[in-house]
This record gives structure tokens, sequence and C-alpha cells, in this order.
């Protein structure tokens, strides 16, 4: 074994300390959306219940709403799912993309748990998803009035983490009330 | 006053680590005797205090000092006395302090049970010890001191305990995880001790051995005790979910287990030196890698502290110092400590030599796994998680090859072997794994899959060479009775050891295959068919807790049509966190355990309810049962508490060797 090769575990463990030294400075809760400030990407898909087919100008409705991507193997969506039941009562308008599933399992998950949403659109391939920038499920985007991509949040919504949800909502609702 | 006290003796505990870390070490240098002695006392003063500063912030809690900001956040009057207990180590400053007197203590038992030692190598394994200790001190009183008040507006009541934490496995599982995490100090001392020293022989190996052995024990209960608590707290009937936390605790037992391994060789044979001084660096460096990512925020996980860069920036401080450090030494160091031994390819040390390499790229691969988002994000400003898909990619067919050479390596000699002959010991085990591989499903009868073919013959085959081999190691001329006696606890210990692997095998084999998950609607009255059994759903009533407000669902379960029993599953809401949690029930057996939780409540009287049957889940946690009782029988051998002066001959080395 030549000498120099003893060196190879620190010099390992010192890329990694550098590596870890820079992830202290990144929040990997915060995803900033390439998508921010744009139109939401153009799409036709049927919805999940109906199979009735939806498209972008859906969201330009005047409402400013709630874009969530879930999926039945999602252990994270669980976790969500019961919270946006909430919210779907206190009359937060929410949409679901229901990502890469399987529609049967999907339309048990909404019968047994309770449907918050709206409508959800079935995105089987996960194109429109793939258009999101999703990276993982499940995800929420905050929809304006006209349809622009204002918030992008990652992970579930818990009770936690609503309130700062809340106050980007209620700001563009005053924004539309003052324009 | 009684935090104060608390403080204070911390801030003395540090002063007598820092003596510890210094004085034994000066004395190595000068030649003084004395000054070397001076370790083991330091220690005793130093756990003695961390005992005081742990029972002061425990009377806090006990007590209600709700000025103790800690104590304010993390407990409540309301909260019942054991989990105020447990609350103590239930977030970050506390669990920080129990690492530390954790710590504590095993530098006590090192400092009490290694009266045998040399005195220069015991006041170096001290003063490393000294130096760990000092660090996390440091770290607990600059940056998340349990001890700090909020004063002058005490809170009238505090925030209480997380829910999920208020559970008894969550009362037991940290303990266990941090002595197995903080054990694997022990080894790191020692291996740096003999790197200082660069004397490392068969001795130095066998007084390594039974300590990293323990700390192994340890973490092996820890990780399962967190799994079994998963499996019936977070209501989804898993068990494990490749979360990065969880990560953090296999990494080190992954290393741990090859570490074991290879101190087996150099105790031995001489052998591996070098690589087993790497190994014990890696394991400890793993547990304190695994500190850093839970309570740095690094990675999202479901587990994670508070995070705070400031104590993030803080431990990977220490990490570098610690890691870098010694990783350094070992790289100036290790060519002293080069074995002479050689042994032929096929023989019992190139079969450990490939169970290392296998553990080691495991732990790797899962490693990358757990930091890859970390990596993507660097690298390629993504946000990325990776999932269980990966995990199970690469880390089903490794140990699926470490399984297939568990026995081979076992039934092999030291130094050669013939192939031949080690076919000729294992080819009855081989059938009879094969066959009953093929025949299980058959009989099982749900579903014929491969998966379920290739791991029961997998894990059958581990079971029966082990058999095999000890029918073969006792059956001498004395008679089978008398070789079964004469076998050594270490050899005994190696066995359950293996079965504990084959079990835990087994059960993750059956139940990721058979499990039968019913997530149905239920209304009052409504019956769900499953596995055989019956189940009645009768509704659900409020029933109150002391703390928290349930709902209780009651389901009767009828096994072909007579009452077998009626399960509890629970929705708490806990009042003062505003909190909910899933209290599943769960019905066990060895064979199968039926696990009824609540899910959302449904319009009218209906809830979502899901009911599962999961065989031989139990295995799961018996194998690690197992594996811990080997490690803990392996402990107990003799050899470990002789006087280490006499020298082995080799012949002798030669004949254990065929045991172990």
């Amino acid at each position: 074994m030549k000498r120099w090769t003893l060196f190879i575990p620190f010099v390992v463990f010192v890329l990694l300390g550098l590596l870890l030294w820079r992830g202290l400075y990144l929040n990997p809760k915060h995803v900033p959306s390439a998508l921010l400030d744009k139109p939401f990407p153009a799409f036709t898909l049927p919805t999940l219940k109906t199979g009735e087919s939806k498209t972008e100008a859906t969201l330009q409705n005047g409402k400013v709403q709630l874009v969530n991507v879930w999926g039945t193997w999602c252990i994270s969506c669980r976790v969500e799912h019961p919270f946006l039941v909430e919210l779907a009562q206190k009359g937060v308008a929410i949409i679901g993309i229901n990502y890469k599933d399987e529609n049967d399992a999907a339309l048990k998950w909404l019968d047994d748990l309770g449907d918050p949403y709206l409508f959800s659109v079935d995105d089987e391939e996960g194109t429109l998803s793939m258009d999101l920038g999703v990276t993982g499920a499940p995800e929420t985007f905050i929809v304006d009035q006209q349809g622009m991509v204002r918030h992008k949040h990652q992970g579930p919504i818990t009770s936690a983490n609503w309130p700062e949800l809340k106050t980007i909502i209620d700001q563009l609702e005053q924004s539309k009330g003052e324009g | 006053m009684i935090p104060e006290y608390g403080h204070f003796a911390l801030i003395l505990a540090l002063v007598l680590a820092a003596l510890q870390a210094v004085i034994p070490l000066v004395g190595t240098a000068t030649g003084k005797v004395q000054w070397m002695l001076m370790a083991r006392p330091l220690s005793w003063g130093q756990f003695a205090f961390l005992l005081i500063s742990f029972a002061a912030l425990t009377i806090s809690f006990v007590n209600d000092d709700f000025s103790v900001a800690y104590v304010a956040n993390n407990s409540n009057s309301l909260l019942p006395v054991q989990y105020k207990v447990s609350a103590v180590w239930g977030s970050h400053e506390g669990s920080l302090l129990l690492w530390i007197v954790l710590l504590g203590a095993w530098t006590f038992a090192v400092s009490i049970f290694s009266k045998r030692l040399p005195t220069d190598v015991l006041a170096r394994a001290l003063a490393v010890m000294g130096m760990i200790s000092v660090g996390f001190m440091l770290f607990t009183l600059f940056t998340s001191n349990p001890f700090e008040r909020v004063l002058p507006n005490v809170p009238t009541d505090g925030a209480d305990l997380n829910p999920l934490l208020q559970d008894f496995g969550l009362i037991v599982h940290p303990p266990m995880l941090y002595m197995g995490y903080v054990g694997f100090s022990v080894a790191f001392a020692f291996a740096i001790a003999a790197l200082l020293s660069g004397r490392l022989d068969a001795a130095w190996a066998r007084w390594s051995r039974p300590w990293t052995t323990m700390a192994w024990v340890f973490l092996t209960l820890g990780i399962s005790l967190g799994s079994w608590w998963a499996y019936y707290e977070l209501g989804w009937g898993g068990w494990w979910f490749w979360d990065p936390v969880e990560n953090a605790s296999f990494l080190p037992w992954l290393v741990g287990t090859a570490l074991i391994h290879s101190l087996a060789v150099t105790e031995k044979r001489g052998a591996f030196k070098s690589w087993t001084l790497l190994l014990a660096i890696f394991a400890f460096s793993l547990s304190l890698l695994g500190t850093f990512l839970v309570r740095s925020g690094v990675l999202n996980s479901v587990h994670a502290f508070a995070s705070d860069p400031d104590r993030g920036l803080f431990i990977l401080a220490l990490l570098i110092i610690c890691i870098g450090g010694s990783l350094l030494l070992y790289a100036v160091k290790a060519p002293n400590v080069v074995a002479k031994a050689s042994f032929n390819w096929i023989s019992k040390e190139s079969f450990l030599l490939l169970n290392n390499v296998l553990l080691v790229v495991t732990c790797a691969t899962v490693l990358l796994g757990t930091l890859y988002p970390l990596v993507a994000d660097f690298f390629y400003q993504q946000k990325i998680s990776v999932g269980a898909p990966f995990f199970n990619q690469f880390f089903v067919p490794l140990m699926s090859v470490l399984m297939l050479f568990i026995s081979i390596g076992m039934v092999a000699r030291w130094k050669q072997t013939d192939l031949k002959w080690v076919g000729q010991q294992l080819w009855p085990a081989a059938l009879v794994s094969v066959v009953f591989g093929f025949v299980f499903p058959l009989i099982y009868g749900v579903e014929y899959t491969w998966q379920i073919v290739f791991g029961v013959a997998l894990s059958s085959w581990v079971i029966s060479s082990t058999m095999l081999d000890v029918y073969n190691k006792a059956n001498g001329k004395s008679g089978f009775i008398a070789g079964l006696q004469k076998l050594k606890p270490s050899y005994y210990g190696m066995v359950l050891g293996h079965l504990g692997v084959a079990v835990t095998a087994i059960g993750i084999t059956i139940v990721s295959n058979y499990t039968e998950e019913n997530d149905v609607r239920l209304s009052p009255g409504d019956v769900v068919e499953a596995s055989g059994y019956r189940f009645v759903f009768d509704g659900v009533q409020k029933v109150p807790g002391p703390n928290y407000i349930a709902d209780q669902g009651a389901i009767r379960v009828f096994d072909d049509g007579e009452y077998y029993t009626t399960l509890f599953p629970e929705k708490r809401h806990y009042k003062v966190a505003q909190n909910m949690m899933t209290e599943a029930d769960i019905d066990p057996g060895l064979f199968r355990d039926l696990y009824v939780a609540l899910g959302e409540p449904l319009e009218g009287d209906a809830w979502a309810v899901r009911i599962h049957y999961k065989p031989y889940v139990r295995w799961l946690w018996l194998g690690s049962l197992f594996m811990a009782a080997g490690g803990i029988l392996a402990v107990s051998d003799r050899r470990y508490r002789l006087k280490v002066k006499q020298k082995l001959t080799n012949k002798a080395e030669a004949a254990e060797g065929a045991t172990a």
C-alpha cells in the first residue's frame, strides 16, 4: 500500500466537511421556483372524479387558490391531508394535482379521507408536475386571481407553517381589492 | 436555585474533563506515572458532577419550574410524571446533556473495568474521552444551555412535550441509541491511544472488543426500539422509512458491525490492524455525523430538532477537529502498526474482509443517499429527496450477498481453507434452504412470489448452516453434549447474532410481501373480512386522557366466527400542544399482528379506518433481540477478564480461532 493512500480518508472527510459547512447556509425547506411571478404552465388534463377536461384557464378565475400536488404513494401527503380538509372547510380554495398515481387508489383515498379539493386533475404521466418543477410531493403553489404563480411551498402544509402562507394569500387578496 | 446548581455542576464537570484531557497526556509525554494515574479519579469527578447536573434538570422538570426556558418549552403541569422525566431528553438541549452524561458513564466504566490495562494506554484513552467530553460540554454551555431562565416574566404553564414523544418507546429509545453512539467513543479512544503509542497487538484488540460489542448491542436495541415506536405510534404501520435521521443511526451500526468482525481478525490473527483502526475511527465519526445531521437542520427530516446555524457551525467545528484530527493522525501514524500476518485468498480472513467490504459499501451507499439532497442543492441548485426505492435497490442485494457469505465465513478456517471442504460442510444446509424457500409460499399459501422464495431461502440458509456449524463443532470425540458445553460463550454469541440476522430477514421478507392492508370507510356496524378475521366496527366515542381528549374506536374481532378480542384505536387531541396523534391498537402475535388505526372522521358516524394484517412483523425486532443477546453473550466470555499478561502461543490462537 502506498503511503499517500492513508491520507484518502482524511481528504474525503475534508470534502465532506466543506459540503456540510455549505449545507448549513442552505435552507432545505426553501425552494425558489423558476415559475415565480409567471403564469401557471399550460395544461389540459381530465379531472379525477368526472374525467371532465380542465385547462390552465380554470385558474384565472379572480380568486387566490392553492394548487396542491399529491399522491397516495406519498406518506407526507397522508400527514398533510387532514389539514387540507380543515382548510377546505374554512373556505380555502384548493385544487389538486394527482401526481403519478393510480386512479382507483386516488379515488379511494378521497373517499376515505375526505376530499378537500374543488377538483383534482389526473397528472398520471407527470407532465404538468414536470412543467411545474415538482421534485417531490407534497408541494403547493399559491396561484393568484390572474392565474400567476406567486409562491411555492415544499413539504406538507401544517398548522405550524400555515400562518406564513396565509399572510401571502391575504396580501394577494388585498392587492386585488386595491387594484 | 436548583437549575443554577445544575449549571454550576456542568461547568465544574467541564473543568474536570479539561484536566482529564490534558494531565494524563502530559504524563505520558514526560513519563510521569502520577500524572497518568490522575486520569481515573478525574473521570470519576467528572461523572459525579454530570450526574448532579442531570439530576438538577430532572428535578426542575418534576417540580414544573417553568422559569427554566427548556422546561417551559417541553413540559406542562398536566403531563404525567414519567413523561416529565423523559421530557428531560425530549428536545435538543436536554438530549445533549444526556449524551454527555452517557459519555461520562462510559468513561467511568472504562476507568473501572480496565484496571488491567497498561497505565499509559488507559491514560491516553481516558484523555481522548475527556477531549470529546470537553467539546460537547462547551457546545452545551455556549449554544444550548438547558438551565437558561426566562425571567422576570415566568410563564404560568409550559408548552407541553411533543405528543409524539409522550410514549414508553420514546422514554427508552434515545438513551439506548445514545448509549450506542457514545459507546463507540471507547473503541475510538482506544484506537487513538494505539495510534499515539504506536502499539497495537492482540491484547489491544482484546480490550477493544467487549466495549465495541456492548456499544453495538445498545445501538442495535436503540434502532429497533425506534423502528418499533414508529410502527405503533405513527399510525401508518410502517417500520422503517429511510429517513435521514434513521439513516444517521444506521450508519454507525453498519460500520460497527464491520468493526466487530475486523476486531475478531485483529485479535485472533493480528491482521487488518490498520483497517480496524480506521473502522474504529469511522464508527464514532459516523455517530458524530449523525449528531450533526440531526441538530444542524442541514437535512429535512421528521425527527430534526429546531435548527440554528450557530449550533450547526459549532458541531461542525467539533466534527472537523475530532474526525479530521483523528484521520490525519491515522494517515501519519498508521504505518507504525502495520500487520505482518499473511493469509491465503480462500480463508476465514478473506471472507471476513468481504463482510467488511460489503458492510462499508452499504454504509457508503446509505450515506450517499442521505447526503445526496445536500450535494444536489450544492452543485445543481436542485431540491430533491431520496426515497426508499433508492435505498432498497442497493440495500437488498448487498445484504443478500452478505447473508450468503455469513455461513461460509463462519465455517471457513483461518489462514487457509479448502473450498471443497467448505462445500462438504455446507451442502445439506444449501439443499434444505433451497427446498424450504420453494415450499414455504405453498404452505403459507397467499401468493407465490420470487421475493418470498429468495428471502426465505436465504434466511433458512443462514439458520440451517449456523445450526450445522454448531453440530459439526460440538460433535467431537467426547460426544455431542460434552462438545456443546465446550464451545465458548463468544462462539454462542456469534451463533445468536447470525440467527438474529436471519430472523430479522424473515420478518422483513414476509411483512413486506404478505401484509394485507385495508384502508376502509366504516360506519358503526360495518364489517370487514381480512385474512380469516372478521372486524366489526362499533363506532367511536370521546374518552378523556390526562392532557388530551381521544376519539376512541371500538372494533370487535372474530376469528373463524368466534369472538376473539376488541381493539381500541384512538385519535388523540392534545389540548396544550394543539396536536392530533394517532394511537394504533395492535393485537400482537409471533406470526401476525392485527393492526388497527383510526384515520379521519368522515360524514355522519363514519370513519376512515386502517385495518392491517401484518404477518411476521414481530420477527423484525425479535431478530434484533437475538443479535443483542448474542453480543451480551460474547462479552461475557471469560477470556476478556483473564489477565492479559499471558501471551498465547500461535498454536493456541489457531485452536481457539476455529471456534470464533
